[in-house]
């Protein structure tokens, strides 16, 4: 993640999602994601058709696989919690391969796993499909207050700069024969760091300089970005509309 | 600490959530002229430099890795309302682009990582230069600890979020000593960074440092004769008196300190380590062998634990968002009164 | 336009660190006048320029004295926005000038700050983008883009909002000898007041036939760039060298 953080995330392919427009895809996201938490664990066919959703999604956006185990990766900490709960958890003991765990810990570690990675999964078909700048444009569209937008916009337009002089301290430091140790780690980290910081902030306060060079004065134009119609609304919306029966129809039906 | 979907309950999130909003349309408010003076690139630059950093992993001991949260830093180095701005702003990629946090978790992880280590941080970083010497230097060790300290207070809150709205019962008594010990470690790795970015800083431009403007010496010029004279530096974002800043920091740690008692009551391991810090271990000897876990935790004592804990959570949920909506309104009425 | 382009006098300014950059800078350009603003590291050179548009100094609440007129107006507040359009500023490193999502974005942005909307605001980036030969990159992030594209781009950035005055800061480094030279097309094909801060002295030669040195804080020399470069002792006074093997009296320059 250093030479193309941010947009390197966007699987450039053509298909029916990647053409939806941002604003559509953010509410279908956060849609589903609402349907899946709202659902109650123990319900476990649910849990399956949401996947089943999200699969369908996947191919729909022509994304390779691998490339969405790959980044479901950062859900790792969360798994590692969840596989400790049946241990660390209170309540009636269940047995489970010889070993005494906690019922209730074993349903808490089902629930985290099943909940966190479809959000995860739902998050990483979103990235993989929008690029930064139409994710910008769609936030805007759904009228996130402008400074907000602007911080935004800055931060992504720049983390690649930031992440490469980073990358580029970091070679420096090993091509001097930096090894590290664990104290000589962390003391070569900070260091680093700190020049970073300086190197980012003085960038920051030309880039506010070329801005003010160019007449600006406080309000950043509109980004150029095109309404969504509604046939894109349903299209986009159709699959946390599923969700959303899905969740009821658990809630009602239950097991 | 990047909370995924469906980690916490309906209530808990919605509650985090509308505290985050409220403390990013406060900062909204309040950052708008420290905005105006430095621009937004200056706030996106610090986002991508605070999210770049996270990716840098340091070691914290049993093989494992923390990486740095960055709120105390921020807020030392732009300003406590911006520094909200920015680590919200990180937050919301990071769940958006990277999968990293669940969206429907973005309140509370804004609450946790974005809010609560600004605030902490930077209120013992304003208290520690009433003390210090008035000098901009004294900002690295009042920063550095302020790092220290933010760390392992996200941790309890998260701890008091997790007895309020967890999804499982474990004994919150554990999950804080676990979560507060392990995040003592991860906050004395934030302290060195946060202590060398600082003295980075402080080295080669004192003037960036929003937290010590004040403390700046003036500045000397020459003329293009020759002669010299004595200038204020132009600080047009210099911190706002202490007062204030020790109000903010005494109603947040209200806040907390009235999330974690609640659980504390709901949950006897709570009361109990807390007791065993405070030195009451004797006097809790005896409750402590008769509610072993088994005991405590009786089929009979299951409902009454859930009810009790459920309710604790109700008034938990409700009190947080009282406080968060008076903190809100409070400011904006100030800010409203001020542009008068 | 009454006056000259720009008239700089007695110029002093500190940064806020503390550390003073400028101790009395005079100096005037006629209109139509290209002048190249030479000196060693730390002279002072880019914060000269970051005060002709108001940026730095005492306009904006720095910390320094002295005056300054574009074209006549004195650089006041109220006539900021005003000295902004006229006076258009290239900086040194295109990624600190591009900083919207698209090349499109970046170059209206200037003009959309003048009140240009629709097609009008379309036609100004069509318009400045084709003066530098990027008229087919208007999609792109500016991150895709070649260095030398970007550095093109930021002087399309400043053409879109119609300067009078183009400022330069090292339009030539870190540029390969191709696009160094197309730069130098476009600029001598641009119908401008032009002020060029460079460390590269051919390029000087080649597009500037005037030449002010600053050292210090302070203008040392001020003449024909061909006088200055010929002019060893003062070169290697202040740190300034010619390529090797480079003869300024034996290349054309633009004065015919």
């Amino acid at each position: 993640m250093t030479a193309s953080a941010g947009d390197g995330l966007l699987v450039a392919v053509d298909s029916r999602i990647h053409r939806l427009p941002a604003q559509v895809k953010i509410v279908a996201l956060f849609l589903f994601v609402l349907a899946v938490v709202a659902t109650p664990a123990a319900v476990v066919w649910a849990f399956a058709l949401y996947a089943v959703l999200l699969v369908g999604c996947v191919v729909l956006a022509k994304l390779p696989p691998a490339t969405v185990m790959r980044r479901m990766a950062v859900e790792t900490p969360f798994i590692v919690f969840a596989l400790l709960l049946p241990f660390v958890a209170t309540g009636p003991q269940i047995e489970v391969l010889g070993l005494s765990v906690s019922e209730s810990g074993v349903f808490g570690a089902w629930n985290v796993l099943a909940k966190g990675t479809l959000g995860v999964v739902a998050a990483i078909v979103l990235s993989a499909t929008t690029a930064p700048r139409e994710l910008l444009a769609g936030l805007e569209r759904l009228r996130l207050p402008s400074t907000l937008i602007a911080i935004l916009s800055f931060m992504v337009r720049y983390l690649s700069v930031v992440s490469d002089d980073l990358h580029r301290m970091r070679i420096a430091r090993e091509s001097r024969g930096y090894t590290g140790g664990r104290a000589g780690h962390l003391k070569a980290v900070a260091a680093g760091v700190g020049a970073l910081f300086v190197r980012s902030f003085e960038r920051g306060e030309r880039v506010h300089l070329a801005m003010q060079a160019r007449g600006y004065t406080g309000r950043m134009p509109q980004l150029t970005h095109s309404g969504a119609t509604r046939n894109q609304w349903l299209e986009g919306l159709a699959i946390s509309l599923t969700a959303f029966a899905i969740a009821v129809a658990a809630r009602v039906v239950g097991l | 600490m990047h909370v995924p979907d469906g980690f916490f309950d309906a209530p808990t999130s919605i509650a985090t959530g509308l505290i985050a909003a409220g403390a990013v349309g406060v900062s909204l408010q309040r950052a708008n002229r420290e905005l105006r003076e430095t621009g937004p690139a200056l706030a996106g630059l610090t986002a991508a430099f605070v999210f770049a950093v996270q990716m840098v992993n340091f070691p914290v001991g049993a093989g494992t890795s923390g990486h740095l949260l960055g709120g105390a830093l921020a807020a030392a180095l732009v300003g406590p309302w911006t520094a909200v701005l920015v680590m919200s702003t990180v937050l919301l990629v990071q769940g958006l682009l990277f999968a990293d946090g669940g969206l429907t978790a973005l309140g509370t992880n804004i609450t946790l990582m974005g809010v609560i280590t600004v605030i902490v941080g930077y209120f013992v970083t304003r208290a520690l230069l009433q003390a210090l010497p008035k000098r901009v230097g004294s900002v690295v060790p009042a920063t550095t600890i302020g790092a220290l300290v933010s760390v392992p207070v996200a941790a309890l809150a998260f701890t008091g979020l997790y007895a309020v709205g967890g999804a499982v019962e474990i004994p919150i008594g554990k999950l804080a000593t676990a979560m507060v010990g392990w995040h003592i470690l991860v906050g004395l790795g934030e302290a060195v960074i946060t202590a060398a970015v600082l003295s980075a800083v402080v080295a080669t431009r004192p003037d960036l440092v929003y937290a010590a403007r004040h403390l700046q010496k003036d500045l000397v010029l020459v003329d293009a004769d020759g002669n010299t004279s004595t200038v204020a530096p132009d600080r047009p974002i210099a911190p706002k008196p202490a007062g204030r800043s020790l109000g903010v920091g005494v109603a947040f740690t209200f806040l907390i300190a009235g999330v974690i008692s609640l659980f504390a009551s709901a949950h006897p391991d709570g009361l109990e380590f807390v007791g065993a810090k405070l030195g009451f271990e004797s006097a809790a000897k005896d409750s402590a062998v008769a509610s072993s876990p088994l005991a405590d935790y009786g089929v009979s004592g299951i409902g009454n634990t859930q009810v009790s804990g459920a309710l604790a959570g109700i008034i938990g949920v409700l009190v947080t968002i009282a406080v968060g909506l008076a903190i809100a309104k409070l400011a904006s009425i100030r800010s409203a009164a001020r542009t008068e | 336009m009454s006056g000259p382009s720009i008239q700089v006098e007695r110029l002093v300014f500190a940064y806020p660190d503390g550390r003073q950059a400028l101790f009395g800078v005079d100096f005037t350009v006629e209109p139509g006048e290209r002048v190249a603003l030479l000196g060693p590291n730390g002279a002072g050179k880019t914060t000269v320029v970051l005060h002709l548009n108001g940026i730095l100094g005492s306009v904006t609440g720095g910390t320094g004295s002295g005056r300054i007129r574009i074209g006549g107006t004195d650089l006041h507040r109220e006539h900021l926005a005003e000295i902004r359009r006229k006076v258009g500023l290239v900086f040194q490193d295109p990624d600190d000038q591009l900083f919207m999502p698209t090349v499109r974005d970046d170059v209206a942005f200037g003009p959309a700050n003048l009140g240009l909307r629709g097609s009008e605001l379309d036609d100004r980036v069509f318009e400045a983008l084709s003066e530098v030969g990027m008229q087919d990159h208007a999609d792109i992030a500016p991150h895709h883009l070649s260095f030398g594209q970007r550095r093109r781009v930021a002087v399309a950035t400043v053409l879109a909002m119609r300067p009078e005055v183009l400022v330069l800061d090292e339009p030539s480094s870190n540029l390969d000898p191709a696009s160094r030279r197309e730069l130098a097309d476009i600029l001598s094909g641009l119908d401008v007041t032009l002020l060029m801060i460079t460390h590269d002295l051919p390029y000087a030669l080649q597009l500037c036939e005037r030449s002010l040195l600053i050292d210090d804080g302070r203008i040392v020399a001020d003449g024909k760039t061909r006088d200055l470069l010929a002019d060893p002792d003062l070169l290697s006074a202040h740190r300034l060298e010619l390529p090797y093997g480079f003869d300024p009296l034996s290349v054309s320059g633009p004065e015919r």
